[in-house]
C-alpha cells in the first residue's frame, strides 16, 4: 500500500511571526519546519503502511524558498522519499493553486492508494485545500479523519463530528483529511533523521508540473488589509456581598447553562 | 570542527529537547521531590534510541559518534539532571565497558538489552576508602580452584543505576593476584547486597546505592577483559565519560542561563526591570561567556574521540570547566531569583542542588587538574 501526505513547511510557530506588509501574507523567508498538525498524517501514513505489510509513504510538499528541513524531519520519521515545488513564483498563491500544485506533484509520484492531508495548516488555516485536490484528482474525499482502517481496496473512517463521529466507507484510492491528535507521531531516532539525508528529495518547479500561472498571478484572490483583532473586553466584577451566588445563578440562567 | 555542530546533530538536538520538554521537564520537580526514579521514561529514553546512540548495529545500536550523546546528554540535562546521568552513565559506565572489553559472550548477553534501554548497567569502582585513589581498590576476588567461580568481598559506594528494577549487571574493580580486574556481577548474585538509596544533596530522581560483595561468587566468564587490565580499563572508561558530564554541566549551566536571563527582564526593581541594572546584566553577560566556552570545550573533546585523537586532556579541561561553570550558573541563577530561586517552585533550586557533584563525581576538580597537569609534562 502506497500512501502520499501532503506536509506543509511553516515558520516556527515558537517564534514570533511577522507579516509582510505588502502583500498582507506572512513572512516565510528563514527556516521552515514542519507543520506539527502534517505530523499526524505522517504517522497515520507509516502505520497504515505497516499495518499493510508493504509500500511506502512519500511527501509532496510546495515552498516559495527551497526549504527543506521540515520534509526532512519527515523523511527522518520514515518516509521513504519527496517532492518538493520550489519556485519563487509560488509566492503569494491562494489554497486552489496550491491543490492545483500538489495534485500536479502526487500525480507526478504515480498517485497512490491513499493521499492524506492535515485539515488546515498552522500558519493559514484555509482548510480547504485537501478537498480542492481530490477534486482535481477526481477521488473520493473523507474529511476529519480521527480513525482509519483499510480492508483490501476498501477503507473504513471514523470521521469527527461536533456531536460524535460518523462512520465512513470509501473505496480506494481516496483522500483524507486527519485531525490533529488522533496517533501519537513518533520521534525520529537518530538512525532515521542520518538515513534521510540521502533519502531522494526531488526539487521541481512550479511549470515543471506544468501549472502556470501560480502564485499573485494565479491567484483568484486579493488580500486587501490585515487588522488586530478586537481586544477582549474586561469581565463583570460583582463585589460578594453575601449574596452574590443568586446573581452567578442568573448570570448562568441568563445564558441558558442551567 | 568550526564551532557548529552538522546539520544532522542539530535536527537531532530539536528531537531530544521536544522529547525532553513535553516527556520529562513537566514531571522533573516532582520526581525530585518524591526521590522517585521513573522506570517509565527510561524505558522511553530507550525507545528514542538515546542508550544505543554509540554501539554498533550489530547490538541494537545507532553506530553514531559520541558528539550525537554528547548532544542528548546536554539537552536532557537542561531540564533534569537527575535523568541526564541516568542516561551519561547508563551508557559510559553501564555498556561502555563491556562493549570495549568484553568478549562476544559477553556482549551479546547484556548489550542488546542496555542498548534499547531495557536494561541498565552500572560501574562499581568507587569504594568507602577510595574515590581519586581508585587505585587503591580493597575490594578482593579470588579464584575458588575447587567450585571454579570468582569469589568477591568488598565495599562500593555511591553506585549510579545500582538499584533500578531494570539494573541488569554491575560491573565491579577488585584486587586479584595479577592486580585490579573487572567481574560483571548479574542483578541479584547471591552475596551482592543493594544498600538502601542514599539520602543526596541532589540527584534525588537518579537511583545511586552503596554496594557490598560477600562472598559472592560468579562465573569464570564473568571476568571483564585482561586479568591485572582493571586499572587501565576503567581510566579508558573514565576519559570519555568526562566529556559526557561536561555535557551535562553544560546543560545545567545553559538552563540557569536562560531561566536567568528570562526573569532578568520581567523581574522590576526601582521603577524597571533588573536587567537594566549592571550589577545583573553583567554577571550574565560573563555567565554568557563561560557557557560559550564549556560548550566549545565538550564539542572540541567530542570531536577530537570522534576523529580517532588523543583526547585525554581535552576531556579533563571539558569537564573541568563545565562543571565549575555550571556551579558558577546555578550561584548566579539563585542570586539573580533572588528569594524566588531559595524555594522548590523554581527549578533554579534543583539545579543548584543538582549541580555541585558535577565537580566530584566521574573524577573531582582536583583530578581534573592532576590530569591537565600531567599531559603539560609536569612531574607530579
Amino acid at each position: 500500500m502506497n500512501v502520499i501526505v501532503c506536509v506543509k513547511q511553516i515558520p516556527d510557530p515558537a517564534l514570533p511571526g511577522a507579516l509582510d506588509s505588502s502583500s498582507n501574507t506572512l513572512k516565510r523567508d528563514g527556516k521552515l519546519i514542519l507543520d506539527e498538525s502534517d505530523s499526524y498524517g505522517v504517522e497515520m501514513a507509516l502505520q497504515l503502511v505497516t499495518a499493510a505489510g508493504g509500500g511506502e509513504v512519500s511527501l509532496v510538499s510546495m515552498a516559495p524558498n527551497g526549504e527543506v528541513s521540515g520534509l526532512r524531519t519527515a523523511l527522518a520519521m520514515g518516509a521513504a522519499k519527496a517532492i518538493l515545488v520550489s519556485d519563487p513564483a509560488l509566492k503569494g498563491s491562494d489554497a486552489l493553486t496550491t491543490a492545483k500544485v500538489l495534485a500536479a506533484a502526487v500525480q507526478r509520484l504515480g498517485g497512490a492508494d491513499l493521499i492524506i492531508g492535515a485539515t488546515e495548516s498552522s500558519d493559514g488555516y484555509t482548510g480547504t485545500v485537501p478537498e480542492q485536490i481530490a477534486e482535481i484528482l477526481g477521488l473520493p474525499s473523507v474529511t476529519f479523519a480521527k480513525k482509519v482502517t483499510i480492508d483490501g481496496s476498501t477503507m473504513h473512517i471514523e470521521r469527527q463530528t461536533e456531536q460524535g463521529y460518523d462512520e465512513v466507507t470509501s473505496p480506494l484510492p481516496a483522500l483524507i483529511s486527519v485531525t490533529a491528535g488522533v496517533v501519537e507521531p513518533r520521534y525520529p531516532s537518530f538512525k532515521g533523521i542520518m538515513a534521510a539525508k540521502s533519502k531522494p528529495l526531488e526539487t521541481v518547479t512550479a511549470a515543471d508540473l506544468g501549472i502556470t500561472p501560480v502564485g499573485w498571478d494565479g491567484a483568484g484572490q486579493t488580500i486587501v488589509n490585515v487588522s488586530q483583532a478586537e481586544a477582549r473586553k474586561a469581565g463583570e466584577v460583582i463585589e460578594d456581598d453575601g449574596e452574590t451566588f443568586t446573581k452567578v445563578v442568573s448570570y448562568l440562567e441568563n445564558l441558558k447553562l442551567i | 570542527m568550526l564551532g557548529e555542530l552538522s546539520e544532522e546533530h542539530e535536527a537531532f538536538r530539536a528531537v531530544v529537547r521536544d522529547f525532553a520538554a513535553s516527556e520529562i521537564e513537566p514531571h522533573a520537580a516532582a520526581w525530585d521531590r518524591d526521590h522517585h526514579f521513573p522506570v517509565d521514561t527510561v524505558l522511553a529514553m530507550g525507545d528514542l534510541g538515546l542508550f544505543g546512540l554509540i554501539f554498533p548495529e550489530e547490538y541494537g545500536g545507532a553506530g553514531a559518534d559520541f558528539t550525537s550523546l554528547c548532544v542528548a546528554i546536554e539537552e536532557i540535562g537542561r531540564v533534569d539532571q537527575s535523568m541526564g546521568i541516568t542516561l551519561s552513565a547508563g551508557v559510559g559506565l553501564g555498556a561502555n565497558p563491556i562493549h570495549h572489553f568484553g568478549s562476544d559472550e559477553q556482549k551479546q548477553r547484556w548489550l542488546p538489552e542496555m542498548i534499547t534501554g531495557r536494561a541498565l548497567g552500572a560501574f562499581g569502582l568507587t569504594e568507602p576508602d577510595g574515590g581519586s585513589d581508585a587505585g587503591a581498590t580493597k575490594t578482593k576476588a579470588r579464584l575458588d580452584e575447587t567450585t571454579g567461580k570468582w569469589v568477591i568481598d568488598g565495599n562500593k559506594s555511591f553506585i549510579t543505576n545500582s538499584g533500578t528494577a531494570i539494573t541488569s549487571v554491575i560491573t565491579v574493580t577488585a584486587r586479584t593476584d595479577s592486580g585490579i580486574s573487572c567481574f560483571l556481577v548479574p542483578s541479584g548474585t547471591p552475596g551482592l547486597t543493594v544498600e538502601p538509596a542514599y539520602h543526596k544533596l541532589g540527584w534525588h530522581a537518579s537511583d545511586t546505592h552503596g554496594l557490598s560483595l560477600n562472598d559472592c561468587r560468579i562465573d569464570t566468564d564473568q571476568l571483564l577483559g585482561t586479568p591485572g587490565d582493571g586499572f587501565r580499563n576503567f581510566l579508558q572508561i573514565l576519559d570519555d565519560g568526562r566529556i559526557a558530564i561536561s555535557a551535562l554541566a553544560l546543560g545545567c549551566a545553559r538552563a540557569c542561563l536562560d531561566a536567568a536571563v528570562d526573569y532578568a527582564n520581567e523581574r522590576t526593581a526601582f521603577g524597571s526591570t533588573i536587567s537594566r541594572y549592571q550589577g545583573v546584566s553583567f554577571q550574565l553577560a560573563d555567565l554568557a561567556v563561560a557557557v560559550e566556552n564549556a560548550r566549545n570545550l565538550t564539542y572540541k573533546a567530542a570531536w577530537l574521540k570522534d576523529n580517532g585523537r588523543p583526547f585525554k586532556q581535552a576531556a579533563a579541561m571539558a569537564k573541568l570547566y563545565s562543571t565549575e561553570t555550571a556551579v558558577d550558573a546555578t550561584r548566579i541563577a539563585t542570586q539573580i531569583f533572588g528569594g524566588a530561586g531559595f524555594i522548590e517552585e523554581t527549578p533554579i533550586v534543583r539545579f543548584y542542588r543538582d549541580a555541585k557533584v558535577l565537580e566530584i563525581g566521574e573524577g573531582t576538580s582536583e583530578i581534573q587538574r592532576m590530569v591537565i597537569a600531567r599531559c603539560l609534562g609536569l612531574a607530579l
